[in-house]
C-alpha cells in the first residue's frame, strides 16, 4: 500500500481504526459494534480498498476507543481484522482480533422455536467454537442449534 | 459427588461417573418403585409439575415416583386456566413457583426453555422435555433399561426409525458414546441421523454405521432402539406420508436375531412394531416404561439432596 493510501485509511486524530476486514463486511462490522445511524461521533469506512492480500474494508471510529470485548466480537465475521487505537495521530496499539469463547446479544438463534426468540426477558447466548476448517461455529446455549455459515445474516 | 440443588437440563451436562451414580441410585430405589418397600424420602417436600404441553407418560411416571417417596405435588391445572393465558412469561412463572415448591419439573414446547428456567429458578429444575431438543430423564431411563436388561460398556446397538427429528436418540447417542458403544443407524434416507451428530461420534472414535434395512443389523446387535416417526415434527405433511410406514419391525424379521437381543422403544408406538413382537422375549419396551419410575426417583432425590 502506498503512503497516500495509508494516510487515507489511518489519518484520524483519536479513535479506533479496524483494518483488514473482509471486503463487503464493513457495514456488518458497524452493526456488530452497535454503531447505528444515530451515532454522534464521526464514523467512516472504506470498502474494497486494495490491500496486500486483496480487497478489504476499513472502518474508522473517531473519538472512541473500543474495548477488547467489543472488538473481539468482530472476529465472528472478520476473523483477520486488525485494530489500531489512535491517539494524537499516533498508533498507540495495534492488535489482531481474537475469537471470543462466548457472545451474548450479538447473533439471533436460527431456530425459530428457540426460547431466545420469544418474548422472555433473556438475551441470545452462544458459545463460539473454531471449526476444523478454520471457520467459526456458534452453538446456542439455550437450544444447542448451530450456526456455521452466513453469521452476518443473523446479527441482532 | 453431590447433586444437591443441581438442575437436570441436558445429558451433555453429565459425566459418565455422574450418570453411573444416578443409575446406581435408581437401582437402590427400584424396590420402592415396585411398591415392595415403603419410603418417606420426600416427606414434606413439594414438587411442582409444570406441564405446558400434554405428556401423559412422563407426567404420570413423575407423579408415581413422587408419591411412592411420600412427596406432594402441585401443578398448573390446565394451561388454559393458568396465568400463562393472562400473558405471564415463563421466567416469571418459574420465579413464582420457586417460592412454593422445593423442585420444579418442567415440560415446555419451546427449545431451550428448561435451560432458561434454570437461570430464573431458586430451586432445582428437572427438564421433563423441552421442544424437540432435550428429554434427559428419558435418556436416563433408557440407559437404566439397557444396563438392567443388557449391558452398557461396549454395547452393540442399532437405533431405528425417525433419527432426524427424534430427540431421544440424539441424547442417547451422546450418552452411549461415553460407554464406547458401537452404533448403527437404521432409517430411510429422509430421516437419517443428523450429520453433525455422526461427525461428533466419529470424532470420539465411536464405530458408527448407517443402513436403511433391519436385515443388515438384526443378527449382530444386542439392543434395538426403535422410535416412532413423529408426525408432529414434520414441517411438510407430504414428507411424513412418504416415510411413515417405511420401517416396520415384525416377528419374521426377528427370526435371525441374537437370542439376547432387547428391543426398546420410548413409546407411544404407532405401527412401527408389530403386536406379535410384544410376546417375544426380545420385547423390553413396557419394562422400559416402568424403569422411568426408579430413574425419576433417583433424579428427584439426588437433586433435592435427600440422597447423596
Amino acid at each position: 500500500m502506498t503512503d497516500k493510501e495509508n494516510l487515507k485509511i489511518q489519518a484520524i486524530e483519536n479513535g479506533t481504526v479496524i483494518d483488514h476486514i473482509k471486503a463487503g463486511q464493513a457495514l456488518n462490522v458497524l452493526r456488530i459494534l452497535g454503531i447505528a445511524a444515530d451515532c454522534r461521533g464521526t464514523v467512516s469506512f472504506v470498502m474494497n480498498a486494495p490491500g496486500a492480500k486483496g480487497r478489504k474494508d476499513v472502518v474508522k471510529v473517531e473519538g472512541r476507543e473500543l474495548n477488547v470485548e467489543e472488538l473481539n466480537r468482530i472476529s465472528l465475521i472478520a476473523p483477520n481484522a486488525t485494530v489500531n487505537i489512535i491517539r494524537d495521530f499516533v498508533v498507540l496499539q495495534k492488535k489482531k482480533v481474537v475469537l471470543p469463547t462466548y457472545v451474548e446479544d450479538v447473533v439471533r438463534c436460527i431456530n425459530p422455536n428457540c426460547i431466545s426468540n420469544s418474548t422472555e426477558p433473556i438475551k441470545s447466548r452462544f458459545s463460539v467454537i473454531r471449526s476444523e476448517k478454520g471457520g467459526v461455529v456458534l452453538r446456542c446455549l439455550y437450544c444447542e442449534h448451530v450456526i456455521s455459515e452466513n453469521i452476518a445474516e443473523h446479527l441482532v | 459427588m453431590s447433586f444437591k440443588n443441581r438442575h437436570v437440563i441436558s445429558m451433555k451436562d453429565f459425566s459418565r461417573e455422574e450418570i453411573d451414580h444416578v443409575l446406581d441410585t435408581a437401582e437402590k430405589l427400584e424396590p420402592v418403585a415396585r411398591g415392595m418397600e415403603k419410603s418417606r424420602l420426600l416427606d414434606g417436600k413439594i414438587i411442582a409439575l409444570l406441564f405446558f404441553e400434554p405428556s401423559t407418560r412422563t407426567r404420570l411416571s413423575f407423579e408415581t415416583a413422587i408419591q411412592r417417596l411420600g412427596g406432594q405435588i402441585i401443578n398448573l391445572g390446565s394451561v388454559e386456566a393458568s396465568s400463562v393465558m393472562k400473558g405471564e412469561n415463563l421466567a416469571d412463572t418459574i420465579r413464582v413457583i420457586s417460592k412454593y415448591a422445593d423442585l420444579i419439573v418442567l415440560r415446555h414446547p419451546q427449545d431451550g426453555s428448561a435451560r432458561m428456567a434454570s437461570e430464573f429458578a431458586s430451586v432445582p429444575i428437572i427438564n421433563g422435555g423441552d421442544g424437540s431438543i432435550h428429554h434427559p430423564t428419558q435418556t436416563f431411563l433408557d440407559l437404566y433399561t439397557i444396563r438392567r436388561e443388557s449391558h452398557l460398556e461396549g454395547l452393540k446397538i442399532a437405533m431405528a426409525g425417525d433419527l432426524k427429528y427424534g430427540r431421544t436418540v440424539h441424547s442417547l447417542c451422546h450418552a452411549l458414546s461415553l460407554y464406547g458403544a458401537e452404533m448403527t443407524f437404521v432409517s430411510p434416507p429422509e430421516l437419517r441421523m443428523p450429520a453433525e451428530i455422526v461427525r461428533d461420534l466419529k470424532r470420539q472414535n465411536i464405530k458408527v454405521g448407517e443402513t436403511d434395512s433391519f436385515e443388515d443389523v438384526i443378527g449382530d446387535i444386542e439392543v434395538l432402539y426403535m422410535t416412532r416417526v413423529q408426525q408432529e415434527r414434520f414441517p411438510d405433511p407430504e414428507e411424513y406420508e412418504k416415510v411413515k410406514n417405511r420401517l416396520k419391525l415384525t416377528g419374521e424379521l426377528l427370526e435371525n436375531a441374537a437370542p439376547d437381543l432387547k428391543i426398546l422403544h420410548p413409546l407411544p408406538r404407532v405401527n412401527e412394531i408389530s403386536p406379535e413382537v410384544d410376546e417375544t422375549p426380545y420385547a423390553c419396551y413396557f419394562q422400559q416404561a416402568f424403569y422411568g419410575v426408579p430413574t425419576r426417583m433417583a433424579l428427584l432425590t439426588l437433586a433435592m439432596g435427600v440422597i447423596e
